[in-house]
C-alpha cells in the first residue's frame, strides 16, 4: 500500500489552519501596517460631507467606495506615489522586468531556441522571479582585500543613479517626478555619474579583471558622452528649451526624427555604448576579461547591478522617445470613461451603487501613457536587436567610432538644425513654432 | 631565502607597469588550459601557453590493451572528431597486420569522417562565435550539429563517441535508408552554411575586428610547423587528403581550400570552406559507393603484429593527425605515438599574440583551431 497522502487527522488540520492564520497576521504586521502608516503619513485626508476622514474611520473606508476613492485619489497626488510607483521607480522596474523577459524570448526566437519555458507554466513567465529569488538566496562573497564600504555602496549607487535618471522622464502631461527647467542638462549630469560608479567599484574590488573592465568602461563612456550631448544640441537649438515636457509639447505635429535623422542615429549608437550592450559590451566582455567590472559582484549585489542596468535601459529608451519620437503625443485611442457609471451608478443584482469619486484618472493621461509605453517598448526592441546580429567590437575601433565618426556626424546634425532654423522651415513662423 | 614559484604564480609589485593575467583554466575565454599573458595597458607583451591540465596518458594506456581494445579509448582526446582520430590508428594497424579493407567500407569511412569533420567544425565555430560575443553564432551551429550527429548515430549507434572505425573496415553496415537520409540532410546543411556566411563571415563588425589581426606569414607557418587550416590559411597548399590520399580520396572530386591572408579572419574561414567541401565529398562518395558488399574484414582473435612499425596520418578537423604504431610480436602494441594538429598549432600562439591588443586574444587564440584536450592527449 502506497502512502502518498497521510491519513486525515483533525488535530493536524486545525494546527495547519492556526499556522496559516499566524503567518497572515505576521505578514500583515510586518508589511501591511507599515504600508498603511506610510500612506496615512503622505496623503491629505479628504473631507466628505463636512466630516474629516480620520484613520479612526478606517473600517468605513473599506465598506464604502465613496470614501475609499477620495483616499486613493489623494494618494495618487502625493510625491511618494510618484517616486515609488507610477512615473518613478515602480513603473520603470516593471518595464525593465518585462524587457528582460522579452529579450530572452525574442533572442531565443532569433537563435532557433525556445528560451525560458517551464517556470510559471506559461512560456516561462515566472523565470525572472525565480532568478531573483536565486540571487537573493545566494551568499555575498567579497574579495579579502576589497575596499569594503565603496564596494558595498557601488551596486546601490548604480541603482540609485538609474532611478535618478528615471525621475526626470515625463510619462504623461504633468506626470513626472521632477519637472525641472533644465531637464536635459540634469539628464547629462546623471549620465556623467555612471562612469564614476563603474571606476569606483572596479577599483574597490582590488582585482585585475574588474580593473581592466572599469578602465574600459571609463574610456567608452567618456568618449561616447561627447557625441551624446552634441547629438541633442540640434533639438535644443530648435526648441529653445531644456525642459523635457516642453520638448515633447513642441512635437505635437512633427517628430524631431523627421528633421534630424542623423542626430537620432548618433544618439541611438551612443545609447547602445552607454548601456554597454552588444556590440559595445566591452566592459563586460566575458571571453576576454571574465565579466569585466562585474566579476567580483555576487548574489544580490550582482542582481542590483543588473536591475540598475535594465532600469537605465528603460530610461534611455524613454529619453529617445521623448526627444525624437514625440513622447506621449498620439491620436486619442483610449475609450472615454462611461459617464452612466457616475450618473446612474453600477447595478450589481439588487444593489445600485453610486460612486461620486470616479474617474480616478482622466482619459487624456491614460491615452498619453499608452502611447508612451508603445513607443518606448518599440525603441527597446530595436535596442535589443543588435545582440543577435553583431559580435563585440574592439576597443580601438570603438574609440575610433566615437571620436571620428560620431562627433563629425553630430556636428553635421547641428548644422542641419541651424540651416532649418535660418531657412525658416522651423522656428518662429515655420512648421513648428 | 626566496623560493622560486612556478611561472604565473609569482607575486608582483603593484606599481609595475606590466600586469600579468592568468587566462584560464577557470576563465570563460580559455579551454582546459592556461595562458599567462603579460599586458602593458591594452597591449599583450608576452603570452605563455601552459597546457597539460587534461593529460590522460592515452599513449601509455595503449600499450596495455590489444589492438581492438585500444579503439574506444583512443578516441577520447577529441570526442567530437572521433572518426578522424581513429582513422590513422586503423590505417596503421591494417598496415601492421596486413589487412585488406573492403571497397564499401572505405567509402563509408570517408563519409563518416567527413560528417565528423563537419560536426567538429560546427562545435569549433560556435565557440568562435561566442568568443567574439556573437551569441547567434553560438546557437545556430550547435543546433545544426544535431542533424549530422543524428546521421552518425544512425551509422554507429552513439551520438558522440562513435568507436565506429575498426582495423579491417567499419564496425557495422549502414542502415537501410541511410543514403537518402544523408543526402537530404547534407543538402539542407549546405543551405544553412550559406546563412552562416551572411550573418557571420560577411558581418562588417567581425571583418573589422579580425581582418589583419594575428598575421602568420607563409614562411613562419612552415617554420613553426603548423598544420591544417592554420597552414592553409597562410597560403600553403598542403591538404593530406590531396597530397597523400588514403582510402578512396583519390577517386573523389574535391579541392583543397587555401587562402593567402594568414590573419584570424582567413584562419576562421578555411574550416568553413572545408565544411562546404566536405558536403561535396559526401555527395560524391554516396554516388560512387558500391551499393552492397562486406564492410569488415574478419580478424583472428587477438591479432599479433610482427616486429614492425607503421606511421599513417590523415587530415583531421585540426590538421594532420598521425599515429605511429610499433609492434613487437605481441597482442598489444609496443608503442603508440599520437601526433596531433592541435599541439602543433598551439606553438605559434606566443608569436601571434605578441604585440596584439587584449581584445584580439580570443579571436587569435581560437582561430588557431586548437583543441586543448587533444593537445594534452
Amino acid at each position: 500500500m502506497s502512502t502518498i497522502a497521510p491519513k486525515f487527522r483533525l488535530s493536524r488540520f486545525v494546527a495547519s489552519l492556526m499556522n496559516l492564520i499566524l503567518w497572515i497576521l505576521v505578514l500583515f504586521t510586518l508589511i501591511g501596517l507599515p504600508l498603511v502608516f506610510i500612506v496615512l503619513f503622505y496623503i491629505e485626508l479628504p473631507e466628505i460631507n463636512g466630516e474629516l476622514l480620520t484613520p479612526y474611520l478606517a473600517l468605513t473606508w473599506i465598506a464604502d467606495p465613496s470614501r475609499t476613492l477620495p483616499i486613493i485619489k489623494s494618494l495618487l497626488q502625493t510625491d511618494f506615489f510618484r517616486i515609488a510607483a507610477f512615473p518613478g521607480f515602480g513603473f520603470a522596474a516593471l518595464l525593465a522586468a518585462a524587457t528582460i523577459y522579452i529579450e530572452r524570448k525574442f533572442l531565443a526566437k532569433m537563435q532557433l531556441r525556445v528560451g525560458p519555458l517551464y517556470c510559471g507554466k506559461v512560456e516561462g513567465i515566472l523565470q525572472l522571479m525565480s532568478d531573483g529569488l536565486k540571487l537573493i538566496s545566494k551568499e555575498i562573497i567579497i574579495p579579502a582585500k576589497a575596499d569594503k564600504p565603496i564596494f558595498w555602496a557601488a551596486p546601490l549607487l548604480f541603482v540609485g543613479t538609474a532611478a535618478a535618471l528615471v525621475s526626470l522622464i515625463p510619462v504623461a502631461p504633468g506626470w513626472v517626478v521632477a519637472d525641472v527647467d533644465v531637464g536635459l542638462l540634469a539628464v547629462f549630469a546623471v549620465i556623467g555619474f555612471f562612469p564614476i560608479i563603474t571606476v569606483l567599484s572596479s577599483w574597490a574590488s582590488n582585482s585585475k579583471f574588474p580593473f581592466i573592465g572599469g578602465i574600459r568602461a571609463l574610456h567608452q563612456m567618456i568618449s561616447f558622452e561627447i557625441p551624446l550631448i552634441l547629438s541633442l544640441l540640434g533639438i535644443v537649438i530648435l526648441t529653445g528649451t531644456l525642459n523635457l515636457t516642453e520638448i515633447v509639447e513642441s512635437q505635437q505635429h512633427y517628430w524631431w526624427i523627421i528633421f534630424m535623422p542623423i542626430g537620432a542615429i548618433v544618439f541611438f549608437i551612443t545609447l547602445l555604448a552607454e548601456l554597454e550592450r552588444i556590440p559595445f559590451d566591452l566592459p563586460e566582455a566575458e571571453s576576454e576579461i571574465v565579466a569585466g567590472w562585474l566579476t567580483e559582484f555576487s548574489g544580490m549585489m550582482y542582481g542590483l547591478v543588473q536591475l540598475g542596468s535594465y532600469v537605465k535601459l528603460y530610461a534611455f529608451a524613454a529619453l529617445f522617445t521623448i526627444l525624437f519620437l514625440g513622447g506621449w503625443s498620439g491620436p486619442m485611442v483610449w475609450p472615454p470613461f462611461p459617464q452612466e457609471i457616475i450618473t446612474e451608478g453600477i447595478t450589481m443584482g439588487p444593489i445600485t451603487m453610486k460612486i461620486p469619486g470616479l474617474p480616478l484618472l482622466d482619459q487624456e493621461m491614460l491615452n498619453a501613457t499608452l502611447w508612451f509605453v508603445i513607443k518606448t517598448v518599440g525603441v527597446i526592441m530595436v535596442i535589443l536587436l543588435p545582440r543577435g546580429v553583431f559580435p563585440r567590437i574592439r576597443i580601438d575601433l570603438l574609440l575610433h567610432t566615437g571620436w571620428y565618426k560620431l562627433i563629425g556626424l553630430a556636428f553635421v546634425n547641428i548644422f542641419i538644425a541651424l540651416a532649418l532654423l535660418y531657412a525658416g522651415v522651423l522656428g518662429p513662423g515655420g512648421l513648428i513654432q | 631565502m626566496t623560493t622560486q614559484l612556478p611561472p604565473g604564480m609569482q607575486l608582483e609589485r603593484v606599481d609595475e607597469r606590466i600586469m600579468t593575467l592568468n587566462v584560464g583554466p577557470q576563465h570563460p575565454g580559455s579551454g582546459h588550459m592556461r595562458l599567462i599573458i603579460k599586458v602593458d595597458g591594452d597591449y599583450i607583451v608576452s603570452c605563455d601557453p601552459d597546457p597539460g591540465y587534461v593529460h590522460r596518458g592515452e599513449e601509455k594506456m595503449a600499450e596495455y590493451r590489444n589492438y581492438i581494445q585500444n579503439i574506444p579509448h583512443l578516441e577520447r582526446p577529441v570526442i567530437h572528431d572521433s572518426c578522424n582520430i581513429l582513422y590513422p590508428y586503423c590505417l596503421a594497424v591494417e598496415e601492421l597486420l596486413g589487412i585488406e579493407v573492403p571497397e564499401r567500407a572505405k567509402y563509408i569511412r570517408v563519409i563518416a569522417s567527413e560528417l565528423n569533420r563537419c560536426v567538429y567544425t560546427l562545435y569549433w565555430l560556435s565557440i568562435y562565435g561566442i568568443f567574439l560575443g556573437h551569441s547567434t553564432m553560438f546557437m545556430w551551429p550547435m543546433g545544426d550539429r544535431e542533424l549530422l550527429i543524428d546521421l552518425l548515430e544512425a551509422l554507429s549507434g552513439a551520438r558522440v563517441t562513435h568507436a565506429y572505425f575498426v582495423p579491417g573496415g567499419v564496425r557495422n553496415d549502414t542502415p537501410s535508408n541511410f543514403e537518402e537520409r544523408c543526402l537530404r540532410q547534407v543538402n539542407y546543411f549546405e543551405k544553412r552554411l550559406k546563412e552562416y556566411e551572411d550573418i557571420f563571415y560577411q558581418n562588417p563588425v567581425l571583418k573589422q575586428r579580425t581582418e589583419g589581426t594575428g598575421i602568420l606569414s607563409r614562411m613562419d607557418a612552415i617554420r613553426l610547423g603548423t598544420t591544417g587550416s592554420v597552414l592553409r590559411s597562410a597560403g600553403v597548399d598542403f591538404d593530406i587528403r590531396k597530397k597523400e590520399p588514403y582510402d578512396v580520396y583519390e577517386n573523389l572530386d574535391f579541392q583543397s581550400q587555401v587562402l593567402k591572408e594568414g590573419d584570424s579572419y582567413a584562419r576562421s574561414r578555411v574550416p568553413y570552406l572545408d565544411m562546404l567541401e566536405s558536403c561535396r565529398i559526401i555527395k560524391d562518395a554516396l554516388k560512387k559507393m558500391p551499393k552492397s558488399g562486406s564492410v569488415r574484414t574478419k580478424l583472428k582473435p587477438n591479432p599479433k603484429g610482427g616486429n614492425d612499425e607503421a606511421y599513417r596520418r590523415v587530415e583531421s578537423g585540426r590538421g594532420a593527425l598521425g599515429m605511429y604504431v610499433v609492434s613487437d610480436n605481441k597482442i598489444e602494441p609496443y608503442r603508440v605515438k599520437i601526433s596531433v594538429g592541435s599541439f602543433r598549432n598551439m606553438i605559434c600562439m606566443p608569436y601571434l599574440l605578441k604585440g596584439e591588443k587584449l581584445g584580439n586574444m580570443p579571436a587569435v587564440y581560437w582561430s588557431l583551431n586548437y583543441w586543448p584536450v587533444e593537445a594534452d592527449r
